[in-house]
């Protein structure tokens, strides 16, 4: 069997940024799964600009953005495989994986980084009723074929879900001359950038129909209308308020789904609210060595805050490798068992927090705490507390579901506070 | 003194999306506020007396490994050319390679600006 000291599934921004990090720390060994044509991942199809403000001070488009990492892992020669398909990674690090050149093969990994990202929730988990004609699309699935294959999925258009790609994509088939009807939101807030609004719908003049939900689709062969109602504070249509389009498509933009299969397979335990595996500060899972970043451990807004977390999985990996080479002693040195993990407590407001614990000894002189909210919240502040004891208080104009937060904790700060047990974060209004 | 008229604007430098509030005064700005950095007093000033967009789109490849390449305007544009834009793309084919940065169209739409690929497409 084949080893590698790092296997990393997934080529997108996730995986790219964490096979640089891994080989600028110091591992060469490193091989990076990808199951289609390129690298770049979703990238490739977000041909908007956008990307990079944070990591280049810079705007680009998805191409480009992922044009950087692809160039960085070609001149650092890190090895990879396209068309190749990770069917199952067992605990003990076994990756079973399958192409047409090498049929089905097995690999042994030191460390797994899992950047496999996300998928968009389809129409069958969304339960809209009626017929299953042709023209439903997600929003996603509209993008490649636009933007890539150079197809246009229909001319009159409903896009059910304010989530960015629906609003990116309600420009993109207005550009190309289709006409988008409406987009329809579930929620009484879009799940999009606000800026996405402005630049998306607000520019074109496409309506935006919040607390609305499609209740029929019409149409046998192909989609020929369907019927948008609105909702009460429970998400249920309210009788009377149906309202008629017709259209030949439908765009489904409802949210993003981490693509766990293989994570849940090697028995990494998962967070019910992202759907995502529960990690430490290093971003590792509760299998020793296998870390995760970028969309599969929670869906994200922004590429450069993936790259930021892939970057941290990828020099953690390489540390743990590094460690298994050294000697055994200190090798039980680093075992996570010594140290009592701090539990992070997302309450009031805040949904999860990711890591989801944090051992002090383990992790770096910086840390940053992902969330998100689970509503609209204006005048707020964003509230840390060590234990019992307030130790940051950061007001916030607003926070939005759609919009991800983040705090900075320094080891220099949780030092402070041996046997410290729980840190809650949550949202308290002024 | 001309009337004072404000304007409410979400900033797009960034995904903050500051809440702005232009007050113009006889077609001049008087004042931006809600802005949180330099980019939204910028935008804002921007955007009420002559909004800019960049543009990004696909064009054919002909002999490429893709049969599209994304492409952008090199500087935004002026909005109310985006439309044109978009059309003058629709009859353009270019032959691989493309790289990165390559200039498909000069001069797009009059505006000046050139459109250039976001994306390489090898040739095959």
């Amino acid at each position: 069997m084949k080893t590698y000291d790092i296997v990393i599934i997934g080529g997108g921004p996730a995986g790219l940024a964490a096979a640089v990090s891994a080989r600028e720390n110091g591992i060469q060994d490193i091989l990076i799964l990808e199951r289609d044509k390129e690298l770049g991942g979703i990238l490739n199809q977000c041909i908007h600009n956008g990307f990079g403000l944070h990591t280049f001070k810079e705007e680009l488009t998805g191409p480009e953005y992922a044009g950087r990492f692809i160039k960085q892992v070609m001149d650092l020669g890190i090895e990879y495989k396209l068309h190749t398909m990770v069917m199952d990674i067992s605990s003990d690090k076994i990756v079973t994986a399958m192409n047409r050149e090498e049929g089905l093969f097995e690999i042994q990994a030191g460390a797994v980084i899992l950047a496999m990202g996300c998928r968009e929730r389809s129409r069958g988990a969304l339960n809209i009723p009626g017929y299953r004609p042709a023209g439903i699309y997600s929003a996603g699935t509209a993008q490649r074929l636009v933007n890539m294959e150079g197809y246009m999925p229909g001319r009159e258009v409903v896009i059910l879900g304010s989530g960015d790609i629906g609003l990116i994509m309600a420009r993109r088939m207005t550009l190309e001359g289709a006409k988008v009807k409406v987009v329809a939101e579930l929620m009484p807030y879009s799940g999009g950038l606000k800026r996405n609004i402005v630049q998306c719908l607000n520019d074109y003049d496409i309506p935006l129909k919040l607390s609305h939900t499609v209740v029929d689709i019409k149409g046998k062969e192909r989609v020929e209308g369907i019927t948008l109602a609105e909702v009460d504070g429970k998400g249920k249509p309210i009788p009377g308020t149906e309202e008629e389009y017709t259209c030949d498509t439908l765009l489904l933009s409802c949210g993003l789904i981490p693509e766990n299969e293989i994570s849940r397979g090697m028995g990494v335990d998962m967070n019910p609210v992202t759907s995502g595996p529960k990690v430490n500060e290093s971003l590792e899972t509760n299998i020793e060595g296998v870390f995760a970043c970028g969309n599969v451990l929670h869906v994200h807004d922004l590429v450069d805050f993936v790259s930021e977390e892939a970057k941290t999985a990828g020099r953690n990996a390489a540390e743990y490798v590094k460690n298994l080479q050294a000697d055994t002693d200190d090798r039980d040195k680093h075992s996570r068992e010594e140290a009592a993990e701090i539990v992070l407590n997302p309450v009031e407001g805040v949904r999860y927090t990711v890591p989801s614990t944090i051992n002090p000894v383990h992790m770096d002189e910086n840390l940053t705490v992902r969330f998100r909210v689970g509503g609209v919240y204006k005048n707020c502040y964003v509230s840390v507390y060590f234990d019992e004891e307030r130790v940051i208080h950061k007001k916030r104009p607003v926070v939005a579901p759609g919009e991800m937060e983040q705090i900075k904790l320094t080891k220099e700060q949780l030092m402070k506070y041996p046997g410290l047990k729980t840190i809650t974060v949550k949202i308290e209004e002024a | 003194m001309g009337t004072v008229t404000t304007r409410e604007l979400t900033c797009i430098g960034c995904p903050m999306g500051c809440p702005l509030i232009v007050t113009m005064e006889a077609g001049e700005v008087i004042s931006v506020t809600g802005n949180t950095c330099k980019r939204g007093d910028v935008y804002a000033r921007k955007e009420v007396t002559n909004p800019t967009r960049i543009v990004t789109s696909t064009v054919r490849v002909s002999g490429g490994d893709a049969d599209m390449v994304s492409v952008k305007t090199k500087e935004d544009i002026p909005k109310g050319k985006i439309f044109e834009c978009v059309k003058a793309l629709k009859s353009v084919e270019v032959p691989a390679p493309v790289h990165i940065g390559d200039v498909l169209v000069k001069d797009v739409a009059g505006t000046g600006v050139d459109i250039v690929a976001t994306k390489n497409v090898e040739s095959i």
